[in-house]
């Protein structure tokens, strides 16, 4: 496409040749922009209708949800559902809303201090076994949860810890491999000057990590941070194994026992829906950028 | 492991310094340690124990050999349902996965307006809390009334039962997995940012069409990428649960057809207390997903391309 590099001849006719031919790539591209936005828009428009969906069908009333021909859009809107969701008897939202915050901040926590503290062990201390260490910690990645969840099940069971949040969030204050190993990544890249001029002034192992070099590392604690709380709000399986009282649900979990429970009230449930979805768009609108440093760096794992 | 070595100090003190980094990094990495210890190596011994015992949680573990496997293979039709489903599940969600992440990445890639913003929209749907989308497709894919087969309708299609109907309602899984493409296209998009644009002007001024470009330099130059979202995607079909479970219900509704592998396991350990039964799936499901990804690993030799050269 890009063989503009004719040469060019002086005369009137080859400057004219010349003109079309700049105005027929013009031209091109100006096609060839409206096929691609035509598709994008298109795509776009199939990915977004669900979340279109959720919306409008939590402003109707469950017999607008269905309709042929399709209604779309809510006729009035009936803002009440939304409080009505929030309060409804034996399926609080506004309370499932506040558990799934505690969880989530909990585990993010817990991770982020967690794996910069063993990630920074693995990449600027020396120890012994710390490579044999390093390596266990990288094939656990290929374990699947399906495996080990049963007898962790069965351990907390045994120390009376079920039923309650404890199992949901220790594990999260003692690591994560993957976050680990990213954490390592990046503290290796980190400068050796600065941490031996803390060194140099004094500074024990725990300072120059918790005052040099965690402040430096940051991007990669948000990145931690936003992934860690993303998969937390998400976490149904967990919350469904450990919870019992209903008191303590996660939104997850509430939902899906109110959907379980409430089968016909759709209204209902597509507010709830959008109670639980927003909060992470929400936090993905401010912290965007962390979530595409994470995706690329997920990217290079490959 | 070179390039982190620290100045070594010298003079008398050395050893001192050293037995004093020695103490602080096992003091860092300790509660991973621990976490190695009590949440990774005891759990995946446990499963292999407790696969061979008769275990309800209430009485002690009871050694039972191999009964737990023989009756998966022979009395359990169930287990034969969820394998086939999931199977069905794998073998059409991770290719159409990796072809539609593929596709879109290669879409966002464009030197377009606004392509920053449609990057969004299309990571936004893998954002949704899983519960919360499967009830949206739920309430999208209803029979009569529904948005889809409205729309079907409108071109004069109409459409099926989905999600009540037991031949209809994994294909509605499938699509609803579809719409998560965003994740993994974002990380092909990582990818194909990554490629160096030399290379295809290279190929370009050497006669080579966008079809052969794509085929020759960008899919070989993409294809690590290709095979860890492949890797992972295999791994992950073959544990799908949430998206299952708030359709189907522990039973599989509509008539199994929705009972998956997990859902089987985890109704033997928490609805029929069979712990050491649903240790035995577990570790069935663990030798089978490592067989599978040691032969994706053996065939990657083979089509998977390392850049190292280029890049050093």
């Amino acid at each position: 496409m890009d063989q503009a590099a004719q040469p060019i001849a002086p005369s009137r006719a080859a400057q004219a040749v010349a003109a079309t031919r700049a105005a027929r790539r013009s031209r091109h591209r100006l096609i060839k922009n409206i096929v691609a936005h035509a598709v994008l828009i298109t795509f776009s428009i199939a990915f977004m209708v669900p979340f279109y969906w959720m919306i409008v069908s939590s402003l109707k009333t469950n017999q607008q949800i269905f309709t042929n021909p399709i209604q779309w859009l809510p006729d009035p809107p009936r803002w009440e559902n939304y409080p009505n969701a929030l309060t409804y008897p034996n399926f609080p939202f506004l309370r499932f809303l506040a558990n799934s915050v505690f969880y989530s901040v909990s585990v993010t926590i817990g991770t982020v201090i967690s794996c910069a503290a063993v990630g920074y062990g693995f990449a600027r201390l020396r120890f012994p076994f710390r490579d044999v260490l390093f390596y266990i910690t990288v094939a656990t990645l290929m374990i699947p949860f399906i495996v080990t969840f049963i007898p962790t099940y069965i351990l907390f069971k045994n120390f009376g810890l079920i039923g309650n949040y404890t199992p949901l969030i220790l594990p999260a204050f003692l690591g994560n491999a993957f976050f680990i190993f990213m954490m390592r990544q990046f503290f290796l890249g980190l400068p050796n000057e600065l941490a031996d001029a803390a060194r140099v002034d004094g500074a024990g192992h725990f300072r120059t990590f918790w005052q040099v070099m965690l402040p430096l590392v940051k991007p990669a604690l948000m990145v931690v941070a936003v992934f860690t709380f993303l998969g937390t709000w998400n976490d149904f399986l967990g919350p469904l194994i450990y919870l019992s009282d209903s008191a303590l649900y996660p939104l997850s979990l509430g939902l899906y026992a109110f959907r379980a429970q409430r089968t016909t009230e759709w209204a209902l449930m597509m507010a709830a829906s959008t109670i639980t979805t927003l909060p992470l768009i929400v936090i993905f609108f401010f912290t965007q950028r962390y979530f595409l440093e994470g995706i690329k760096l997920t990217g290079l794992k490959g | 492991m070179a390039k982190i070595a620290l100045p070594r100090p010298k003079g008398s003190g050395s050893s001192k310094l050293r037995r004093h980094e020695a103490i602080a990094g096992f003091a860092f990495v300790l509660p991973w340690v621990i976490s190695l210890l009590v949440f990774t190596a005891y759990p995946v011994l446990a499963s292999f124990y407790y696969s061979f015992t008769q275990y309800s949680i209430v009485q002690a573990p009871k050694w039972i050999g191999l009964d737990n496997y023989v009756t998966m293979f022979t009395a359990d039709p169930a287990f034969k349902v969820s394998v086939y489903n999931s199977a069905y599940y794998a073998f059409l969600s991770v290719p159409l996965g990796l072809l539609s992440s593929l596709g879109l990445a290669l879409l966002l890639n464009m030197r377009v307006r606004f392509i920053g913003g449609y990057r969004t929209l299309f990571y936004l749907a893998s954002l949704t809390p899983p519960v919360a989308g499967t009830i949206i497709f739920i309430i999208m894919f209803q029979p009569r009334g529904g948005l889809i087969n409205g729309i079907l309708a409108l071109f004069g299609i109409q459409g099926p039962a989905w999600f009540t109907d037991p031949n209809w309602s994994k294909p509605g899984l499938i699509l609803l997995s579809l719409w998560g493409v965003g994740a993994g296209s974002l990380i092909f998009l990582a990818g194909l940012k990554d490629i160096p644009a030399e290379l295809l002007e290279a190929a370009s001024i050497d006669g080579a069409n966008a079809w052969q470009r794509f085929w020759r330099v960008t899919i070989p130059l993409l294809s690590p990428v290709i095979l860890y979202n492949l890797v992972t995607g295999v791994i992950a079909s073959f544990q799908v649960f949430t998206s299952a479970m708030v359709i189907g219900g522990t039973t599989g509704r509509p008539q199994e057809s929705l009972l998956m592998y997990f859902i089987h396991l985890y109704r033997n350990a928490f609805r029929y207390f069979n712990m050491g039964y649903a240790s035995a799936l577990a570790v069935v499901l663990f030798i089978a997903v490592l067989l599978i990804t040691l032969l994706i690993f053996r065939s990657a030799t083979r089509w998977v391309f390392y850049e190292g050269e280029l890049k050093s």
